[in-house]
């Protein structure tokens, strides 16, 4: 074992915040009663208030109200719920077609992919070669069968941000919902639902060291959806299941915990990882805007070199990062956000995913750099696709 | 740390032996491609007298279990014969190497066929087969034994997906058991064309999926 693994990878999972861990620790020991009414015991009603305060720093945090927040297991959850609860809602009312976009997350795609097997109809939006949504294409997509819009706010792997405000009023003017999944900007681009009527929000504590498995859903008060898991009456009847009240605490300590002090701190490792690969390593190219991108990503692709063979390299010298590549993934297939924009298999294999925290620094950046300086050289130097490129 | 591979794999993913190209091979073979996600070139040079393969080299743009494999082929294949190189196998490849893991053996697979591809470059060159082979729907099947199927990591062939061959005129159709959204089409699709298009009397490829 190296004495210090260089995280960088903080899309997938990141390092708890030790302030998060003090915040929940009372309620596994102290407060761990079940939340109950004002008409309970004590300790279940302070665990009701630790839950309840939670909530309101949650909703607080994107403008919304209390009352709109459903706490879940996470991302996966919290897109599943929004997109079945709300076609199952509509199908007799309005119709059964959705739309999500090419390059959404697992949770929101294969939500689509799977209601199309039950009979729903599905549209897949194209994006620019950044990322960015085709808003013509989503426009005329919209019929009057179409239930639920549901559009990422920032992609997981390329980093770029939608213009969910555009989205948003398209989808007002043409009187559809609209869900965003917020996993990958969640407080680092700060969403307010007072100001953009998106209709549903997917948050995560996961990405913002905070505790795994726990996530919540904005729902907008009014909005048509069904319950989607049955059980008992929790989160107003809305979500089934004992409420994690630790995770909900710990979440809500997450959120406060992230400053836009950290934001552009974040922000400047990504430059600074951007400006290294490009002006140091000969035929690189970003993926995903430059512009219209959250701070903590930095995805690069490698020309001429397969990113398990780096990923590989790296772990061997203590970095870790992920990759686009077929080789990496448990379904060894290439990277769907990167072969819809644009690019091919090649570009897919031979990317990099940085992605920052609160524990990564500019020590951290640079020696990752100089890592992969040296391990590109050397694969490239046995690539058979090299001679005939340079 | 913990890796999916043998000491014997990293260590020859960190010091691949026989790298490089080699200027004028006497025989030249490159397999894979990029959309299959692993590529590998092999060079020989062989003896005129002996037959005995002198000299190998390889290149790869390839994950790990392809570079190992490339690296310790080069080593089992030197100084040998060309009819024994011709019967290294995958197996006794991957057992050198103290095993790999399942999914990655269609990256390993690519390397001896590299080899392989190498030496018949050579016998083709040399004089040493028959005149230029028509091509048939034998001809095609043995090829598209070298396109892998993604989600069973063993070819399309041996996993049934191809249902139909038909060869007429210079013009190849492939029927797959496989709808043409599917996740892999685009990349099975792509890996075809390339394995069969350079077929000498090959001038038009069609691959059909179901729907």
């Amino acid at each position: 074992m190296l004495d210090k693994t260089v995280y960088l990878d903080n899309a997938a999972s990141t390092r708890l915040d030790e302030r998060v861990l003090d915040a929940m620790k009372p309620y596994y020991f102290d407060t761990y009663a079940v939340a109950t009414s004002e008409f309970g015991y004590s300790m279940g009603i302070d665990a009701k208030e630790g839950l309840e305060d939670a909530r309101a720093t949650i909703a607080s945090s994107l403008g919304a109200t209390p009352d709109e927040i459903v706490l879940t297991s996470g991302e996966t959850e919290s897109s599943n719920m929004a997109i079945k609860g709300v076609v199952s809602a509509l199908a007799k009312k309005k119709g059964n077609h959705i739309i999500v976009s090419k390059i959404e997350d697992f949770p929101v795609l294969n939500t689509a992919r799977a209601l199309e097997k039950q009979g729903y109809k599905a549209d897949y939006i194209s994006v620019s070669p950044e990322g960015v949504l085709n808003l013509e294409e989503l426009e005329s997509a919209i019929n009057e069968n179409t239930t639920l819009v549901s559009i990422q706010h920032a992609n997981q792997e390329i980093g770029t941000l939608q213009d969910l405000k555009a989205i948003a009023e398209i989808c007002k003017e043409k009187d559809v919902l609209l869900h965003t999944d917020a996993t990958h900007s969640f407080t680092r681009v700060p969403i307010d639902v007072s100001k953009i009527p998106v209709d549903l929000v997917t948050m995560s504590a996961h990405t913002i060291h905070g505790p795994r498995g726990v996530g919540a859903l904005y729902i907008r008060e009014g909005t048509p959806i069904h319950k989607w898991m049955d059980g008992g009456f929790q989160e107003s009847n809305r979500r089934a299941g004992l409420e994690n009240i630790p995770g909900a605490v710990g979440f809500a300590k997450a959120v406060e915990l992230v400053t836009p002090e950290e934001n552009k701190f974040l922000a400047s490792l990504r430059d600074h990882t951007i400006k290294r690969a490009e002006e140091e390593v000969p035929h690189v190219i970003l993926n995903g805007s430059r512009h219209q991108r959250v701070p903590q990503n930095a995805n690069i692709t490698f020309h001429y070199v397969e990113g398990e063979s780096m990923t590989l390299h790296l772990d061997m010298r203590g970095f870790a990062v992920s990759t686009g590549s077929a080789c990496f993934s448990r379904s060894l297939e290439a990277s769907h956000v990167i072969m819809g924009i644009g690019g091919n298999h090649e570009r897919a294999h031979g990317s990099l995913r940085f992605t920052f925290g609160r524990y990564n620094t500019m020590e951290d950046v640079d020696s990752i750099i100089d890592a992969v300086k040296e391990i590109v050289a050397r694969l490239r130097a046995i690539s058979p696709l090299y001679e005939k490129n340079k | 740390m913990k890796f999916p591979y043998s000491e014997k794999v990293l260590e020859h993913f960190k010091n691949p032996r026989n790298v490089g190209k080699m200027e004028n091979p006497d025989g030249k073979g490159l397999e894979g491609s990029p959309a299959c996600g692993d590529m590998v070139a092999v060079y020989l040079q062989v003896n005129p007298e002996t037959k005995v393969i002198d000299d190998v080299k390889f290149e790869s743009y390839g994950c790990a279990s392809n570079i190992a494999t490339a690296s310790i082929i080069t080593e089992l294949a030197k100084g040998k014969t060309v009819e024994e190189a011709k019967k290294i196998t995958w197996k006794e490849a991957t057992e050198e190497l103290g095993g790999l893991p399942p999914v990655k053996a269609h990256c390993s697979v690519l390397a001896v066929e590299g080899l392989r591809s190498a030496i018949r470059d050579y016998e083709e060159k040399h004089g040493l087969v028959s005149a230029k082979e028509p091509t048939t729907e034998i001809v095609v099947r043995s090829r598209l034994k070298h396109v892998m199927n993604p989600m069973a990591g063993l070819d399309i062939i041996r996993t049934e997906l191809v249902t139909k061959i038909d060869v007429k005129e210079g013009s190849v159709r492939i029927l797959l058991d496989l709808p043409s959204n599917h996740q892999f089409a685009a990349a099975i699709k792509e890996d075809i064309i390339e394995k069969i298009e350079s077929l000498w009397d090959v001038n038009e490829v069609k691959v059909v999926f179901t729907e």
